[in-house]
């Protein structure tokens, strides 16, 4: 037999050197949803501020691991008044058509993003309008000064208005009319990848923007991405490797992609806190046992309510280690929590009963209960195992589950006497959680989940305070306390930071970020 | 005859307004999608006003009367998940569902009526046992759960087929088809054998007892008697016979295989109209959902009402009745 040529040696393991450098690679995801558009003002929900970023770019934008504020499309900036920002452009940024980022076009997407018909509402809260300086600069006036600013900028992305105009998408989609506009399907921005296709709920395609300014650290060339609804055949997809990685894994499934030799698991803690909130408002609770009275306005019977919830066994064996057992309103990565307003009161049934004793209610009550059964991990069983632990205290939940669609608007029209909620922060700023949840129900977005309609006047002090406080340690010290009064008061029930898993083959290098999105720029594919 | 066919078509319309409103109905008690719409951060105003804007808050019977009046022209608004008419939605969704069920139809024919004579032909063999065991398998068994178990078998342990989506399409003016390459076949097999299952099963037992049925008939036992071979008796002859029922049901089936493939759909992420309307339903995506409810119905009266009119260019007897009972 003839030996093997000495070419053929060498292009056998020139190919096998090769394999070892980081060389562009293919990335497939998948996870249980779609976005419902490209318009980037269309809908604010979780899956679109994390697909749409790979287009489209912001101004500002977080730092995937500490979550500080960073220059994006904007260089610099500097407060030229408590009530006025100016923005430097970054120079030499080409749109994805080749025209030129300028002023102009951050002007108007910030404006777009104002406009009645955008639900990007609460990113602009506190702007009043956005001028022009000079080609590279704008300066945005505010209504009052407003110290989260940066932080609501790092989900308003630009769009180019010529592009816009030209297909005649100036105004956000309105879902109301019965035509889609252009930009609904189409897609063009500054950003690292180009949207090649879409098919809504079958496959979306994007590629790498050859001409982008920046430097990528991953190794991504291509994007595919997913959606599949059924849990058991996304995990399917990853393991007979038609994927690279999923989003959401079932909780009951990870001992077996922990076994497997080809996936690892990346956990992190979600920036998102679920708890109970109770009806601290009406004189009586409906369907209740309790007659004339509402229990749950007694702070002794909240109290009670919170110690006999037994959180190490929920997270240990309902939620399989997915949840971390906290004692406030926010997680740790969001600004105000401290260690100290992180602590739990101790589970104890005997020092809830004699809660309840002292509160006049020795033989408990009856209360309603309502749970959704689809929007968090393992929500009902979380709710079944509590209201088993609230029997023992003698409290009698009538539990009643129901889907997400029609439970938020159930508990927005106040019709829950104890129900579950979770919360997550974008801003990764306390206000955004006290100014919704336990500030008094107002205008704006002042107590817009407030839904038990908890009322505390030094807590709405407090709130509107930090609104337009600008000094950062003052603000920051008020945030804690602002927690701390919500736990000394029992406004709610905490139960646990959600831990969040990504699935994915071995050699995929990534960052877990705390609100569940993917920084493409630092995926490296092995 | 004109008078029979135009109360059949008044009762087809009958039939499709209470669809209609029993549909519309039922969604008065699904919720309503707002909170999607608007995100977790809204306001109350933003969410009152959006829920007038889209007419949520309209009473039922108006809300009814607007949806039918656009109905009727076609037309059932735009979907609040994707942002896109429905009827284009539908329209773009339809050609995967009817190729995966046309193709799960005719593996459920070539397959299963072997099968059944096989089964009639050599009763109480070893095999026609088997298959009488299997077919009762086959519809004890919830279709998502025959579908995962062919996914972990064939995707996932021997990766021979991929375990979800319809692979890449070629676009054949408003038809998007996947039967054209072979990568598309490679899509189709498993859920199109998911979905076959029931049917295969049940065509199969059809055929055996019309089979045994027919074997059983004077003119077969002459047929014998003239000492034809066994190939012409029971190919030429009595599966000509069998044929003649299993054909309607099979028909009558395809309506079925269209409407129910929305587990096999959902379990293979197959882009057809059952994906669209199961994720309609988690959404709240009334127009959608409302929507294909009337097509499934339509289809299921335009079918019955073809089979009834069949029938009466078929028989007689029926045209005689009709016209005044002379």
């Amino acid at each position: 037999m003839k030996q093997p040529s000495l070419a053929l040696v060498a292009i056998a393991v020139a190919a096998v050197l090769s394999a070892g450098v980081a060389q562009a690679k293919p990335f497939k995801w998948a996870s249980q949803a779609d976005v419902a558009s490209w318009d980037i003002h269309a809908q604010n929900n979780g899956l679109h501020n994390a697909i749409h970023p790979y287009v489209y770019e912001t101004l500002v934008t977080y730092n995937s691991k500490t979550f500080a504020v960073e220059p994006l499309l904007a260089t610099s900036w500097k407060e030229v008044s408590p009530k006025q920002m100016r923005f430097a452009l970054r120079q030499g940024v080409k749109f994805q058509d080749g025209s030129s980022f300028t002023a102009d076009d951050a002007v108007f997407s910030i404006t777009r993003a104002m406009a009645k018909t955008s639900n990007y509402g609460p990113f602009v809260q506190g702007i009043e309008k956005v001028v022009k300086v000079d080609d590279g600069t704008i300066d945005i006036f505010m209504v009052d000064p407003n110290p989260v600013l940066l932080r609501q900028m790092t989900e308003l992305r630009m769009m180019s208005k010529a592009w816009s105009e030209k297909n005649k998408s100036t105004e956000p989609m309105d879902i109301k009319k019965a035509d889609e506009n252009f930009a609904h399907r189409n897609a063009m921005g500054t950003g690292p990848f180009i949207l090649e296709s879409w098919q809504p709920d079958v496959r979306m395609v994007l590629k790498k923007n050859p001409n982008w300014w920046g430097q990528m650290p991953g190794n991504v060339s291509s994007i595919t991405y997913t959606p599949i609804k059924s849990a058991p055949t996304r995990m399917a997809a990853l393991l007979s490797g038609e994927v690279d990685m999923i989003l959401d894994p079932t909780p009951q499934d990870l001992n077996r992609l922990r076994a497997s030799p080809d996936l690892k698991i990346l956990e992190g803690l979600e920036n998102r806190t679920i708890f109970f909130g109770m009806d601290q408002f009406r004189d009586e609770l409906p369907g209740s046992s309790v007659k004339g009275k509402n229990p749950l306005k007694e702070q002794k019977v909240r109290q009670a309510l919170y110690q006999s919830i037994d959180i190490q066994a929920i997270t240990k064996t309902i939620l399989r280690g997915l949840g971390k057992p906290t004692g406030t309103l926010v997680a740790p990565q969001v600004n105000g929590w401290t260690e100290t307003v992180g602590q739990r009161l101790p589970y104890n049934q005997d020092a809830a009963k004699k809660l309840l004793v002292e509160a006049g209610y020795p033989d408990g009550f009856e209360v309603d209960f309502a749970c959704p059964n689809n929007r968090y991990i393992s929500d009902e069983a979380i709710c079944q195992a509590v209201t088993a632990m609230w029997a023992k205290i003698g409290v009698k939940a009538k539990l009643r589950t129901l889907p997400m669609v029609t439970y938020f608007p159930m508990i927005q029209r106040n019709e829950a006497s104890i129900y579950m909620l979770g919360w997550g922060v974008p801003t990764f700023d306390s206000l955004y959680s006290l100014q919704s949840l336990v500030r008094s129900v107002g205008k704006g977005g002042d107590g817009n989940y407030n839904v038990g309609r908890y009322s505390n006047e030094r807590m709405d002090y407090l709130v509107d305070r930090v609104k337009t406080e600008t000094d950062q340690p003052v603000r920051t010290r008020m945030l804690t306390e602002g927690l701390q009064l919500s736990n000394d008061t029992v406004s709610h029930l905490p139960l646990y930071d959600q831990v969040i898993p990504w699935a994915m083959k071995k050699n995929i290098d990534l960052v877990h970020r705390a609100d569940n999105r993917i920084d493409i720029k630092l995926v490296t594919v092995r | 005859m004109f008078a029979f066919i135009l109360r059949r078509l008044i009762q087809a319309v009958i039939v499709m307004i209470a669809v209609a409103f029993i549909s519309f109905m039922l969604f008065q008690y699904v919720g309503d999608p707002v909170t999607f719409l608007l995100g977790q951060d809204a306001t109350p105003q933003q969410i009152a006003e959006l829920r007038s804007a889209l007419g949520l808050d309209k009473p039922f019977f108006v809300q009814f009367w607007h949806f039918l009046v656009n109905a009727a022209q076609g037309e059932f608004g735009i979907s609040l998940r994707q942002g896109a008419k429905v009827s284009s939605l539908i329209a773009e969704r339809f050609p995967a569902t009817f190729e995966l069920a046309m193709v799960a139809a005719l593996l459920a024919l070539v397959v299963g009526v072997p099968m059944g004579v096989y089964a009639a032909l050599r009763r109480g063999s070893f095999m026609s046992q088997m298959f009488m065991t299997l077919s009762l398998l086959g519809v004890s068994l919830p279709t998502f759960l025959i579908g995962i178990l062919l996914i972990l078998i064939f995707s996932v342990h021997l990766g021979w087929f991929p375990s979800f989506g319809r692979g890449t399409t070629m676009q054949l003016g408003f038809w998007s088809t996947g039967l054209l390459s072979a990568k598309g076949w490679h899509h189709i097999i498993l859920p199109a054998i998911t979905l076959a299952i029931f049917q295969l099963t049940l065509i199969m037992r059809l055929v055996r007892a019309e089979m045994l049925e027919v074997l059983r008939t004077d003119y077969i036992k002459f047929a014998k008697a003239r000492g034809l071979s066994n190939r012409t008796i029971y190919f030429g002859h009595a599966l000509k016979n069998t044929l003649v029922p299993v054909m309607t049901i099979t028909g009558l089936q395809l309506g079925g295989l269209i409407a129910f493939a929305i587990i096999t759909e959902t379990v293979f992420q197959w882009p057809g109209m059952g994906l669209l309307f199961i994720q309609a339903v988690t959404f709240a995506d009334i127009p959608v959902m409302a929507a294909y409810l009337c097509l499934i119905a339509l289809i299921f009266v335009v079918i019955n009402l073809v089979v009834d009119l069949l029938y009466f260019a078929v028989d007689p007897r029926l045209r005689v009745e009709k016209s005044g009972g002379h």
